[in-house]
């Protein structure tokens, strides 16, 4: 493997495992702040308990948002040097407002929130809640509108071969990040949904301690939460499409691993077979007959372009061969391979619809089944709702395996009605290192991710099934006070 | 002034801002073997901090976030060159933030051991990362004409980014003991006190050291000024602190440490990352500057931006003020 490969895989291993804590995190940290609102309002102290023990479970995910979090910010400079060159002009910018004034925002009344029970006016505290879950939304904005300018770059003219920022409000108004972000926040919340679903009908159906209200409360705020937000996801997801289709037609392709263009095209559910190239062309799949064409075009009729006619295209605006130059390797002077890898897309696509949807379904059974104070006593019940927790995470990492390599071969992908040559081959944006130290780096964040992982998972785990008794004293189980007695701290590391 | 400069210097501040406040975490950190006797006394001092690390840390991410806006060629330059010394600041700051949050989330003695040592080695190897990255930025790389490293991924370790590593450790090191003794009750107060006062000369060495280098190398008259008053100011810190008057110790520290910066920016001013192979090569603060349009809107956002933050910040450490002491810790309670 060269540096290319290499930087590719350690970008796509932290970045995707950032986004593991992301999800939880933001959709997490806003339902508590909202559980801490019911509490302030109405007194009960079932709010209490649930903002307690949610709460607890969100700052065990928090920590590991936060520390993966600095790699990435680091990592454009370290091992993507040349890429940072190119558009530090434009994407630098939303970055440092990203720091300024969301991470500031989260990291300082984050603080407050968590040691500052005792110590502020109730209500000042649950500002505080508000102050960091919101900013959590606002930080997704910023870092969502620097990524949708790599899928349509706008607001920029192009000097010395680099592209110039010239108006931040077309930055942070792309219609590409108006509807990702969207999109990207319905998945956090369907992460935190199926989270509350899980463990609460868990505890419900185990029904070893006297919380059954607060259970009872969670699964149905997480359930509804769940099915609102696949909701949200199906409605933005379907404008995202539309966009794709007129900004990155090829990435609309290879969703579909669609070789050929069709008139009215159809909408493939399921493929058996190879759909990477040329065996696209045979696969067999079960289709619904001009859906694609509603997909990108609002209309049963429309034609959309496939591979191999957009390759044609593709090579004649971007040209057929990568330029004659050392620090692109093998690649140098080779012809450009304008398809992404079908495989991951077409799969990816389907991985993010399909496990989206199961959660959603788990959400709506999980509801269905404990209505009105009932609870199953069947053995798969509990199964069921703990499984559902990891589709919308394995969901989100889909979406966005499907939408960073839909982009290949670029990193900058170009913008067909931009300014002409805003565009950069993701080889061309690698640092020009020796393979050793990528290699290092790569083994070391990947080895240490994976015993954070084991860390996080098991004390998940553990606070999980300890219930409301794990983190807050028995003696205060019909407090609403959550002051400690004396000069003791009400929190303490 | 343009505004180039102007974004050089603020980028000089976010890194004071980051060097002052992680710097007493660093060294609360990195104490917690030597001052701490048992697992209260460790809970004491990891609470100092407690509810502000993370808010510290914040001001890395923007000062080289910043870096990214305003200067990408120094961005891309600099961590691309320093590869592997900064992905060992990564790993440390991974680590203890992790740390922090877990070590008190399993009662087993066994586990709080293992994060502390997360602790330590998480706040010695960034402190020294650090020093030896901003200790590079001044002192050069070997850089082609591209801004590209050429040579070894060591080309970053040289005597004066050691000792530069060794300065912000040292500072660290004494910052976090006057911290402590600000900020806790009962013995460990009167630990951190008699630590500081004892050892703090020299620990403060490698950085006194560095600047007097820096000057001598590239510096400029006022540089000297400022070599001058970071003297006389841990003279005081050192004569407060003896008197009793732990925060004007605290607070003189933070004159030391600004003048420490001001040394070093201006000695590398008007470069940004010097070539040590062709001066052609250096980059600056003129050829690595972002467009004039976009330094201005990164100016905005800063202009009221940062008020605010320096204002919540405060007020945190205001909410906060009390000191700790073993009395105040609660009973472990853990699943
Ligand atoms: C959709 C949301 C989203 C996405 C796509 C990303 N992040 Fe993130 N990031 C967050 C949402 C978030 C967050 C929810 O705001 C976190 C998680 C936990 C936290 O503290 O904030 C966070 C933390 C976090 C931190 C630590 C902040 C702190 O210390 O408080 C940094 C430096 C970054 N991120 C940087 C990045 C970069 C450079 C990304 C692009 C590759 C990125 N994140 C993708
Ligand atoms: C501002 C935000 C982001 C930027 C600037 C960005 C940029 C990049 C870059 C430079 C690469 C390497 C080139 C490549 O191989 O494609 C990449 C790859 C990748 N990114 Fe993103 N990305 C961002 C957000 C995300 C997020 C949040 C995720 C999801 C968790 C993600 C998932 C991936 C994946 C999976 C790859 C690997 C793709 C591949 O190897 O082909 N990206 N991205
Ligand atoms: C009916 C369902 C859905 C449709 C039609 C849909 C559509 C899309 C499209 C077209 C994109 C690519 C945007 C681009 O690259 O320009 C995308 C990206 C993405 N999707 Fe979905 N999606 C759906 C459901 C889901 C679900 C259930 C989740 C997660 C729980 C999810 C998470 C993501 C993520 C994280 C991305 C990448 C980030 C972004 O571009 O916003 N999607 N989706």
């Amino acid at each position: 493997m060269d540096v290319l490969d290499l930087a590719r895989w350690q970008f796509g291993i932290t970045t995707v495992y950032h986004f593991l804590m992301v999800p939880l995190t933001i959709g997490l940290s806003v339902l508590v702040a909202g559980m801490q609102t019911a509490w302030v309002r109405t007194g009960e102290v079932k709010y209490l308990r649930m903002t307690k023990f949610w709460g607890k479970l969100m700052l065990v995910n928090f920590a590991m948002g936060v520390v993966t979090g600095i790699v990435q910010e680091f990592q454009f400079g370290m091992a993507w040097s040349e890429y940072s060159r190119f558009v530090g002009d434009v994407f630098g910018a939303p970055l440092a407002m990203e720091g300024l004034v969301a991470f500031f925002v989260e990291s300082t009344f984050l603080g407050l929130w968590i040691f500052g029970w005792d110590r502020l006016p109730r209500r000042v505290h649950l500002a505080c809640a508000w102050a960091f879950s919101l900013a959590t939304i606002a930080s997704a904005y910023f870092i969502l509108a620097a990524n949708s300018w790599m899928q349509h770059p706008v607001g920029v003219e192009m000097v010395d071969g680099r592209p110039r920022l010239t108006s931040i409000w077309a930055v942070l108004s792309n219609n590409t990040a108006l509807t990702a972000v969207p999109h990207a926040v319905a998945g956090c919340f369907a992460v935190g949904g199926a989270f509350l679903v899980g463990i609460g009908a868990w505890h419900l159906w185990r029904g070893r301690d006297d919380d059954g209200p607060v259970w009872r409360a969670s699964v149905k705020l997480g359930g509804w939460v769940g099915v609102v937000a696949f909701s949200a996801l199906a409605v933005t997801g379907d404008l995202q499409g539309k966009l794709m289709f007129e900004q990155q037609p090829m990435k609309m392709a290879a969703a579909e691993a669609l070789c050929h263009t069709e008139e009215p095209a159809s909408f493939s559910v399921f493929a058996v077979g190879d759909v990477s190239r040329p065996d696209c062309e045979n696969v067999k799949s079960i289709t619904v007959p001009a859906l694609l064409s509603f997909l990108a075009h609002s209309d049963f009729t429309s034609e959309v372009r496939g591979i191999e006619q957009l390759v044609g295209e593709y090579q004649d605006k971007y040209g057929t061969n990568y330029p004659v130059d050392d620090r692109l390797g093998e690649l140098s002077g080779q012809p450009i391979d304008y398809v992404p890898n079908l495989p991951v897309t077409y799969w990816g696509f389907r991985f993010m619809i399909g496990f989206g949807a199961l959660s959603a379904l788990a959400a709506a059974a999980t509801l269905w089944f404990t209505r009105g104070g009932r609870v199953p006593r069947t053995k798969w019940f509990p199964r069921l709702a703990l499984a559902g927790i990891a589709t919308p995470f394995i969901a989100n990492s889909a979406g966005w395996i499907f939408t960073e390599m839909g982009r290949q071969p670029f990193v900058v992908a170009p913008n067909p009605t931009g300014v002409d040559g805003v565009w950069l081959f993701t080889a061309r944006g690698v640092s020009g290192m020796g393979t050793g130290e990528i290699l290092t780096s790569l083994i070391a964040l990947t080895t240490v991710y994976a015993v954070l992982a084991c860390v996080e998972v098991y004390l998940i785990r553990r606070y999980a099934r300890a219930g409301v008794a794990g983190v807050m004293p028995p003696e205060k189980i019909d407090s609403d006070d959550p002051a400690e007695p004396g000069d003791k701290l009400a929190f303490a590391y | 002034m343009d505004l180039a400069t102007i974004w050089f210097c603020v980028i000089a501040l976010l890194w004071l801002g980051y060097l002052f406040l992680e710097g007493f975490d660093f060294g609360v950190g990195m104490l917690m073997p030597v001052l701490a006797r048992d697992n209260t006394e460790r809970r004491v001092m990891v609470n100092t901090i407690g509810p502000v690390w993370d808010g510290n840390e914040v001001w890395v991410i923007v000062a080289i976030g910043a870096t990214f806006a305003a200067f990408p060629g120094w961005y891309a330059s600099l961590l691309s060159g320093v590869y592997l010394p900064v992905l060992l600041v990564l790993l440390g700051l991974i680590g203890r933030g992790v740390a922090f949050e877990y070590r008190g989330k399993v009662d087993s003695a066994r586990w709080r051991l293992v994060w502390d040592r997360v602790i330590f080695f998480g706040s010695l190897v960034p402190a020294f990362g650090v020093g030896l990255l901003i200790t590079t930025s001044v002192f050069g790389l070997p850089l082609d004409a591209n801004g590209n490293r050429v040579g070894s991924p060591f080309a970053s370790i040289q005597p004066e980014t050691v000792l530069g590593g060794l300065a912000v450790v040292g500072f660290a090191l004494v910052h976090g003991a006057v911290f402590l003794s600000l900020k806790t009750d009962g013995e460990i107060r009167h630990r951190a006190r008699a630590l500081a006062l004892r050892f703090g000369g020299w620990a403060l060495l490698p950085l006194a050291a560095l600047v007097v280098l820096a000057q001598v190398s590239s510096g400029s008259g006022w540089g000297w000024l400022a070599v001058g008053a970071g003297f006389a100011a841990g003279a005081v810190a050192f004569q407060r602190l003896d008197q009793g008057r732990e925060g004007q110790a605290f607070a003189a520290l933070g004159v030391v440490i600004a003048a420490a910066v001001v040394a070093l920016f201006g000695a590398l001013y008007p470069d940004v990352l010097p070539s040590t192979l062709n001066p052609e090569w250096s980059l600056t603060v003129a050829d690595t500057a972002s467009s004039p349009y976009t330094l201005q809107v990164i100016s905005w956002v800063a202009l009221f931006g940062t008020p605010a933050v320096l204002v919540y910040q405060g007020w945190t450490y205001w909410v906060f003020r009390k000191r700790v002491s073993t009395a105040q810790i609660p009973e472990v309670h853990v699943p």
